[in-house]
């Protein structure tokens, strides 16, 4: 058994990740005290105890932080979230707050907080709206909705399912997330530097994709309504335009 | 005898005594007494002794690379002196250590000098490792063998000048290497024997909590006195000072527990230790780890540092008011309004020696990164905190771990926020 292990020296060689933002999310004190960013549990033998070390970047149910990066992680499929967690413990997805949180947790219990996150349904809140270039934003629903065959790139619903909330057991919702963290994943994709399970799907489109392009479904994105049901769709109920590593069912 | 002839007689007694200093201070051969039984068969139980033992001396974490087969080396260490890249120690034949007889395996562990007699760099704890058994060591060199060889062949080390240069190691064995085997003390229980064997050697304790000097080697003298980690900005807190993890006054259950599951009802391993615990104490039997608890408690205590004085201790009152709130609205959910926390999930904070210690570095590090106690067999679930570097600015920071250094009878002192941003400048590690 060849098991990946994490380690300091692991984030110091390569990670192209900056530390931690240093922009406050809060103006004040009073305003953090009533914020969703900070601990608070009921029952101290439970999941929700053990995952305080989440909330202050993801909320405490997993909603995400006003802060414009760290993403929205509940109602996600438990399989991509557990996918990430061992990528971030083994450092083949790097981020350096990331990587050193979950460096020491055995795969049960990766498996158990992806579960506890994936049950979350917190409610969407509806986005502030945005004043978007007209260009931009017509780009945005063509690529959203219905893809761009000429350059070869599926329409986001096809995998991440018609409301967007994503396809079980490992593609993640996309509704809910900021745009700076949208564009930052795809530029760590198109630049190899974030990979998933092969064959990387998410690898070949976000290599099509132009900056323009990513720009216009992430604004696209952040204005989407919050759909009635947030549930991700069943797995494979659709035929996928790509195959994709990461809905491969495991044992 | 004519002058001439004198002179040469001279030169030749001292070239003769040269000679003999240089072969005494490079154990290139193997001394008769070194040899292994040639008789000891290699049992699987050897074996699995082996794998016990080569867990307790944590070869892995350094002999695995993030992304390796296990102990095929690679994995860059950064030093001060420039990176080291540890070596395969996998039994392959041209590139890992599948030649080595028992005897140089030996000699590696207990003189730090390789198969083909150059001198190791002291990165590989053999200073501490001098301390093993003949008969363990060779249990360790049959766990080794019996794994999976790996054809990868090693990286050179990337050491800037003059460190690159392995004749000076000479000089560094010269002041920090005792070559011998762990000699029991008879006055002592065979328990207390046990766990200074064991924090000694294998567990190579020594290397981060006795203090490395510019030299790169850590003076008996000051054993266990704790120390800045280099490269890695923790602080490995003295072992022998009440003020620091000092552990005159624990129970040996909550120093066993530290050790072997991560967590203890007075206080929580992070960091480097985190890693320790994962990669290698969660696999001691209960036994070991209550034997090095034991010993670890009766190290004799030193007053090396003085309480810090009244006026040391004096903080601002807008600043301990900043703290007092940062706290009540941030921390007490967890630690409890008066810093009891919720042992062993959430550590105490009042009476933690870890947060009053002279060095700050390791509390302003949680305040801004968080952390999580490894995941080990006795505790598969462990708690975490969050980070709140993105929450708190430098003052913010700066007070509350100042708050709690200095409430509930605490006796630390204040830290500045330019302590706060020197830390948060570096990346979680």
């Amino acid at each position: 058994m060849t098991r990946l292990r994490f380690s300091w020296t692991r984030i110091a060689a390569g990670s192209g990740c900056a530390a931690l933002v240093s922009t406050l999310a809060f103006a004040s004190l009073d305003e953090l005290a009533r914020s969703e960013a900070l601990p608070a549990f009921g029952d101290l033998d439970s999941i929700e105890a053990r995952t305080q070390g989440c909330v202050t970047c993801h909320g405490r149910r997993g909603e995400g932080t006003k802060s414009g990066y760290f993403p929205r992680i509940a109602g996600k499929p438990a399989g991509y979230l557990y996918n990430q967690l061992v990528a971030f413990r083994d450092g083949t997805r790097r981020y350096a707050p990331m990587n050193y949180l979950v460096g020491y947790m055995p795969d049960p219990y990766l498996r158990e907080i992806a579960e506890h996150f994936a049950m979350q349904r917190p409610p969407l809140e509806p986005q502030p709206p945005e004043q978007v270039d007209p260009v931009l934003s017509a780009r945005g629903t063509v690529l959203v909705t219905a893809g761009d065959a000429q350059t070869g790139i599926p329409a986001c619903t096809a995998c991440h399912g018609a409301r967007l909330t994503g396809m079980e057991p490992g593609t993640p919702g996309l509704v809910g997330l900021e745009p700076t963290y949208i564009v930052a994943q795809l530029t760590r994709w198109k630049v190899g530097e974030r990979h998933a399970a092969e064959p990387d799907c998410m690898q070949r489109i976000a290599t099509r994709l132009s900056d323009t392009d990513m720009k216009a479904v992430a604004a696209w994105l952040s204005r989407v309504a919050p759909p009635t049901d947030p549930t991700p769709v069943s797995s494979n109920l659709v035929r996928m335009p790509l195959a994709c590593g990461g809905q491969a069912v495991r044992p | 005898m004519t002058l001439g002839l004198r002179i040469a007689l001279v030169v030749v007694v001292l070239v003769v005594i040269a000679l003999g200093a240089v072969d005494w201070m490079l154990p290139g051969r193997l001394p008769a007494r070194m040899r292994s039984d040639p008789g000891q068969a290699v049992t699987a139980r050897l074996i699995e002794r082996g794998e016990y033992l080569a867990r307790a001396g944590d070869c892995v974490a350094c002999h695995t690379a993030p992304t390796g087969s296990m102990f095929a080396g690679g994995r860059p260490m950064p030093t001060p002196f420039g990176a080291l890249y540890v070596p395969n120690i996998t039994p392959d034949d041209e590139t890992g250590i599948g030649k080595w007889s028992a005897d140089e395996f030996y000699r590696m562990m207990h003189t730090g000098v390789s198969r083909n007699g150059t001198l190791l760099y002291p990165a590989m704890p053999f200073a501490s490792y001098t301390k093993v058994t003949r008969a363990d060591s060779d249990a360790i060199y049959a766990y080794l063998m019996s794994v999976a060889p790996v054809r990868q062949r090693n990286h050179p080390h990337e050491l800037a000048f003059p460190f690159d240069n392995r004749d000076l190691l000479l000089g560094w064995r010269t002041l920090y290497l005792k070559v011998g085997e762990y000699e029991p003390d008879a006055t002592q229980s065979a328990e207390w024997n046990r766990g200074a064997y064991l924090v000694q050697g294998l567990g190579h304790c020594a290397m981060c909590h006795t203090a490395i000097n510019a030299l790169g080697g850590s003076s008996e003298s000051k054993a266990f006195e704790g120390g800045m980690i280099p490269n890695q900005n923790w602080y490995a807190p003295s072992l022998t000072s009440n003020r620091e993890a000092g552990l005159g006054d624990w129970d040996v259950k909550d120093i066993a527990d530290l050790l072997q599951v991560g967590a203890s009802h007075r206080a929580t391993t992070y960091g480097p230790m985190a890693e320790v615990v994962h990669d290698s104490l969660q696999y001691l039997s209960d036994e070991d780890a209550r034997a090095m608890a034991v010993y670890l408690k009766a190290l004799p205590q030193r007053q090396s540092e003085p309480p810090p004085t009244s006026q040391a201790r004096l903080v601002d009152p807008t600043v301990l008011e900043t703290g007092r709130k940062v706290y009540a609205t941030a921390c007490a959910m967890c630690h409890g309004d008066e810093g009891k926390g919720h042992p062993p999930a959430f550590p105490p904070l009042a009476g933690n020696q870890s947060i009053t210690m002279a060095s700050p570095v390791n509390s302003i590090r949680m305040v801004l990164n968080g952390g999580y106690a490894p995941g080990t067999k006795k505790n598969p679930q462990p708690y975490g905190m969050p980070p709140f570097g993105q929450l708190l600015n430098d003052q913010e920071v700066a007070a509350v771990v100042t708050y709690i250094r200095v409430a509930w009878d605490n006796s630390g002192t204040p830290v500045t926020p330019a302590q706060a941003n020197d830390l948060r400048r570096l990346l979680p590690q």
